[in-house]
């Protein structure tokens, strides 16, 4: 097996990047002014720190998302055989993923991959600053 | 010869890539720096398992590791209070008892790289991935699916584990 078409695949999409980074640099006028260094966030004034804390759902959604992700790694030496061993792979894979499908049935029926909703208070002050803009 | 110079240019840069942003992982003071690091040495790691013919292994370096672990390490970085400016304790404490463990394991080290048997293999083997499904699907199919068994029971575990507080209490 020859890694090589992919390490000098990899090698031209790396060094594409920074060749159009260093013309850029390189060519660009540098004239900066206070309103061009401001954040541009959609044209709002950008209030307090970036660096805030995440909701905790993000963490447990990466860890149900991990297990996932080496449940599909399995499918790859799978994938590769299903031709040659047939019927007899199928049903393995399906009784791994029947095992896996329990822990998803779990996480679904726990409310885990639930999101916070915005209360009925945040939709009504939602529709009503839209009427104040169509206004 | 030339495909042999740019197969070390590739490895040189890979160790090289490997070894500097581990160090910069352990000495950088932000922690979400240190954090983007990692993303650069387990890159690294999985490039070397290529150049030891584990094309399998590298695969599931990148997808679990540096798809799955990273991003988890990142969102938990992300869950820590004053993540941008945390003072991470610089001074060293006890060197001289810091000594002891870092020979010691040192000592082993060199002990291990030096007493084992280095073989060349000069062609790539095959591919390993086809084998492997193979073995797993036939000779090692209840350890695949006491696996399944594992992932399961780990999900649940970690999932248990992470839940936010307040709704610990409906079950």
């Amino acid at each position: 097996m020859d890694f090589a078409p992919i390490f000098i695949f990899i090698a031209a999409a790396a060094a594409t990047v920074f060749a159009a980074l260093l013309v850029n640099r390189l060519i660009a006028p540098h004239k900066p002014d206070p309103i061009k260094l401001t954040t541009y966030e959609c044209g709002e004034e950008p209030v307090g720190s970036p660096w805030i804390r995440f909701n905790t759902r993000f963490y447990v959604i990466a860890l149900i998302f991990l297990i996932f992700d080496v449940e599909v790694l399995f499918l790859f030496p799978w994938a590769v055989n299903l031709k040659s061993l047939g019927l007899f792979a199928w049903i393995d894979m399906a009784i791994f993923i029947t095992i896996l499908g329990v822990g998803l049935a779990y996480v679904w029926a726990k409310k885990d991959l639930e999101w916070i909703k915005p209360s009925m208070g945040d939709i009504e002050t939602i529709q009503r600053l839209e009427e104040q803009n169509n206004a | 010869m030339i495909l042999h110079f740019l197969t070390q240019a590739v490895f040189w840069f890979l160790v090289i890539l490997t070894v500097g942003s581990a160090i910069v992982v352990v000495f950088n003071k932000r922690i979400l720096h240190s954090a983007f690091a990692l993303l650069f040495t387990l890159c690294g790691v999985a490039g070397l398992y290529v150049f030891l013919s584990a094309d399998f292994l590298a695969a599931s370096q990148m997808l679990v590791y540096v798809g799955g672990i990273l991003t988890l390490i990142i969102f938990g970085v992300f869950l820590t209070a004053r993540m941008y400016n945390m003072s991470i304790p610089e001074q060293t404490h006890q060197r001289f008892l810091a000594l002891l463990p870092v020979l010691g394991l040192g000592g082993i080290i060199f002990y291990v790289l030096n007493s084992a048997e280095w073989h060349l293999i000069t062609p790539m083997v095959a591919p390993t991935t086809e084998n492997l499904g193979k073995m797993l699907l036939t000779t090692y199919l209840v350890p695949f699916e006491v696996a399944s068994m594992l992932l399961l029971a780990a999900l649940i575990g970690a999932i248990r584990l992470a839940r936010p507080r307040k709704e610990d209490h409906d079950d």
